[in-house]
């Protein structure tokens, strides 16, 4: 019979990583300390990178707790970095002169985060009533559909006044979402620190799920459906909880992805973000939130890294990704992982023991 | 079957209201179920046909009858997986139709499964607290933002299940995963998850298969024991005449999709045309 490791520590470790790694970044951002220092193209990666662990845990959230494979994550995050525009635009063109850029990238996110959701709850309705195949056909096409529209949407402010407009141009005021050409003018207002915090809130709102009543629900449906009904538990509403989240934490990292650039064109979010994504949650391990965020954090970086590669260089990315992919399903070093990993634990099992928590890290 | 066990108290049958018998001392409560020409018909094939059982308050029901006979389809029908065709099934006086099996589990009706059906990769206590969910109740925002709620539910859900894992001497493998632990734990642990719905019928589909006769011998005690600590109504499927004939009041034989007996151990026993579909004729030593 297998005991199962108390998973509170797994969850301590995870924010531990997070926190240490940020720590990090801003001492070498820092320069304090000689020849630690941080590579200019690095230093532009920091808050795609938080972007990007942000997309793969919350992806991970569909994918791995819920078990469904969802393959339109980029649409989410378009509608989260559009919307998240127009409310930080509004506010800066609604109250002039004052000095608002934290109540604006917070009003970004939040508006990211509700609009994508209500996104999620639209989308889910057809969707969840699909499974497997089926069901990660459709949100491909729903990943489509939200780019192709996003390209015909206009949208101007006249003072506090938002104009709209669908394949029509002609609006009064400045232009600031221009069809085809995407959002322009943007201002700058994400940070590495705000990339961070939201790391850590995305962290805290799945990991925190996981680990209740609800996630436990979640996670007995993609077990075995009919035993979780059979035990009174609403399927719908659970799949549509976790399909939700996710697409909230999806629209507010596009808000904050949004607000990293100048101008933002639909096309950024198209099929291969998702897909993209999804490499991170896969590579991690489906269910792995640990592993999703040291994926995403790799892979973000990788392509810079091989840059000496120049034209080889996504050759070279695809020929990392088969053999770490082999590593990791090798089975003789599989196990010799998880011997090593049980005799750290049988070592560290003589420290006072944690309370007791169930939850996947 | 030579040697089989008594009940610890006497039943008497009696007739009941519709087209059956419960126990006497339950004939002044409502029946927990009552099913009335109940049927179901796969593509012209009639799986189950002109169902009609009563199951008393406290009473521990057997469903028995040869393979491919439609007791889990009965199952299946009472849970509400399959939507019958025909007929009536009321829980607790209340009409199930058009409900589905999370409805008809909040009504009161809690199943265990042929092949097992457990969460494997969750511990032993999860299964349990999934089993909970409806009865210890806290929002989603109190579990993300680890309001007093979350404390206050996971302290209670946990000692709820240490408490209902007691009644198998399990609470010692709260912490262990699901799918490794031994089959017949495994279904112990599955009657656990099930009584942890607060059902007021249990249907319990095979409960021995796979067990050794002293496994059964104890589970025998424990429905006994779970029926009279938590006064709930019991129906079982099973293949084990010694478990059948020891501990079921009133017996209902299934055969082609058909009632063709109804009655207690003993006129069971006796009863020609259940012999020739099921029992077999005994061996006279």
């Amino acid at each position: 019979m297998k005991k199962l490791s108390k998973k509170l520590t797994g969850n301590a470790l995870t924010y531990l990583m997070v926190i240490v790694a940020f720590l990090l970044c801003e001492l070498a951002l820092s320069g304090t300390i000689e020849g630690f220092k941080m590579s200019r193209s690095l230093k532009g990666q920091l808050v795609p990178i938080c972007v990007y662990i942000v997309m793969a845990v919350s992806l991970n959230l569909t994918v791995g707790i819920s078990g469904e494979l969802s393959l339109g994550h980029a649409g989410f995050m378009s509608v989260g970095a559009f919307s998240g525009i127009i409310a930080s635009q509004w506010i800066a063109s609604a109250f002039p002169g004052a000095e608002l850029d934290l109540v604006r990238l917070l009003a970004a996110l939040i508006t990211g985060g509700i609009v994508a959701g209500i996104a999620g709850v639209l989308i889910g309705i057809p969707v969840l009533r699909l499974r497997g195949d089926y069901l990660a056909i459709v949100t491909l096409a729903f990943g489509e559909i939200i780019r192709n529209l996003i390209n015909c949407v206009y949208f101007s402010l006249d003072g506090a006044r938002l104009h709209f407009g669908f394949l029509n141009p002609s609006l009064p005021g400045t232009v600031f979402i221009n069809g085809p050409m995407g959002a322009t003018g943007v201002n700058k207002l994400a940070s590495f620190e705000a990339g961070f915090l939201l790391v850590i809130f995305t962290l805290v709102v799945v990991l925190n799920l996981i680990g209740s009543r609800s996630g436990r629900a979640i996670m007995a449906i993609r077990d075995n459906r009919i035993a979780a009904e059979s035990v009174g538990i609403h399927v719908t509403k659970y799949r549509m909880m976790a399909f939700v989240t996710s697409a909230a934490l999806a629209g507010m990292a596009g808000a904050l992805y949004g607000l990293n650039y100048s101008t933002v064109q639909a096309v950024k979010f198209k099929f291969d973000t998702s897909i993209l994504v999804l490499v991170f949650v896969v590579l991690g391990g489906i269910g792995n939130i640990r592993g999703s965020i040291i994926a995403a954090t790799l892979l973000t970086v990788l392509p810079e890294m091989l840059r000496q590669f120049g034209d080889y260089r996504m050759l070279i990315y695809a020929i990392v990704l088969i053999l770490v992919m082999l590593a990791t399903n090798n089975p003789t070093l599989r196990s010799a992982i998880d011997s090593l990993a049980a005799r750290i634990r049988k070592r560290g099992s003589s420290a006072p023991k944690t309370t007791k928590e169930g939850d996947k890290a | 079957m030579t040697q089989t066990k008594k009940p610890r108290t006497p039943t008497r049958m009696v007739p009941a209201p519709s087209h059956g018998i419960i126990p006497e001392r339950d004939l002044n409560s409502q029946p927990v179920l009552e099913a009335r020409n109940l049927g179901i018909e796969f593509g012209g094939l009639h799986a189950v046909e002109d169902f009609n059982l009563i199951i008393g308050r406290t009473e521990i029901a057997g469903l028995i009858g040869p393979n491919g006979a439609g007791k889990t389809t009965v199952f299946n029908l009472l849970t509400k997986v399959y939507q019958p065709t025909m007929g009536t099934i009321l829980l607790n006086g209340r009409d199930t139709a058009g409900m589905n099996t999370m409805q008809a589990n909040k009504l009161g009706i809690a199943r265990t499964f042929q092949n097992i059906r457990l969460f494997g990769n969750m511990s032993v206590e999860d299964n349990v607290r999934i089993g909970l969910h409806n009865q210890v109740r806290y929002g989603m925002f109190s579990g993300i933002f680890r309001l007093p709620a979350y404390y206050r539910g996971e302290r209670q859900m946990h000692e709820r299940a240490l408490e209902l894992l007691s009644i198998f001497d399990m609470q010692d493998l709260a912490n262990h995963q699901a799918g490794s632990l031994p089959y017949g734990a495994q279904r112990r642990l599955e009657i656990v998850r099930a009584l942890a719905t607060n059902p007021s019928l249990l249907l319990l589909d095979e409960p021995a298969a796979g067990m050794n006769p002293h496994e059964t011998e104890e589970l025998m005690e424990n429905i006994a024991k779970i029926r009279d600590k938590f006064h709930i109504a019991i129906l079982l499927i099973e293949h084990d005449m010694n478990l059948v004939m020891g501990i079921c009041e009133g017996i209902c034989v299934l055969n082609y999709g058909r009632i063709i007996a109804k009655g207690t151990a003993e006129e069971i026993q006796n009863n020609p045309v259940v012999i020739e579909a099921y029992l077999g004729k005994k061996k006279e030593a």
